[in-house]
């Protein structure tokens, strides 16, 4: 499932939600993204982010079958906020099901690097003083990415 | 078509959209983007560097020349930093 929202939530309900009435699943991962107070050796003090409203849940949806066709999943969720959002607030929420952890601990990190380089977001930084400031791509973001795309 | 940029490439052209008729001599992709540069200092300087920069063509990542037919969805906007 995907969701693109503003407001805040919550990982646990999250995933009691997906565990709720099912018995066949042994092992849920979840993986949550936080705004820390700094980036690139700057301090941080909140983060607005924009995104491209149909394109991002049209890829989010993509990179949620891929990952269902590459591991067998009894669940997954993605929910990726967009908006201001201060320091220590959650951005993204990742949580994947399986009957055995293995899956469920590769599909979630496969989710986190594909979205991350492929999710139509922009984080735009505000430091500590007010000045605002576009983040860049990460090298070692694309290299988490390719790794992936080797190992098909 | 309609035209949307986002992030810093939104800031630079100064609006998040607009609509436009195909312009005349532009059929491709890569036409088009030439086309944008000759629009004034601020699109000369935001489409300088095309390696800052992603398209999608109706929503779908776009990295060659295409063919436009004047119906279709573009968005420029800077490598994504989402997550």
């Amino acid at each position: 499932m995907i969701t693109v929202q503003r407001e805040v939530f919550d990982t646990g309900a999250e995933i009691r939600k997906m565990t709720a009435d099912r018995t066949d699943i042994g092992a849920v991962v979840s993986f949550t993204g936080l705004v820390r107070d700094f980036n690139e050796g700057k301090g941080v003090q909140a983060l607005t982010l924009e995104h491209y409203p149909g394109m991002t849940e049209k890829q989010l949806a993509k990179i949620e079958e891929e990952a269902n066709r590459r591991w067998r999943l009894q669940g997954s969720l993605i929910i990726h906020r967009y908006g201001r959002m201060e320091v220590s607030e959650p951005i993204v929420l990742v949580v994947t099901a399986s009957a055995h952890r293995g899956d469920a601990f590769a599909a979630a990190e496969f989710l986190m690097d594909w979205l991350k380089t492929q999710a139509p977001f922009w984080k735009l930084e505000e430091d500590p003083d007010g000045s605002t400031d576009w983040v860049s791509e990460r090298q070692s973001d694309l290299e988490a990415a390719n790794k992936w795309q080797q190992s098909d | 078509m309609k035209i949307l940029y986002f992030a810093w490439l939104r800031s630079a052209i100064g609006m998040p959209e607009e609509t436009i008729n195909l312009p005349e001599g532009v059929r491709s992709l890569h036409q088009l983007i030439e086309w944008q540069k000759g629009r004034g200092p601020a699109f000369e300087k935001a489409f300088a560097d095309m390696d800052t920069i992603r398209i999608a063509v109706n929503q779908e990542y776009i990295t060659d020349d295409i063919t436009l037919t004047g119906n279709e969805e573009i968005a420029f906007f800077p490598p994504v930093t989402g997550g």
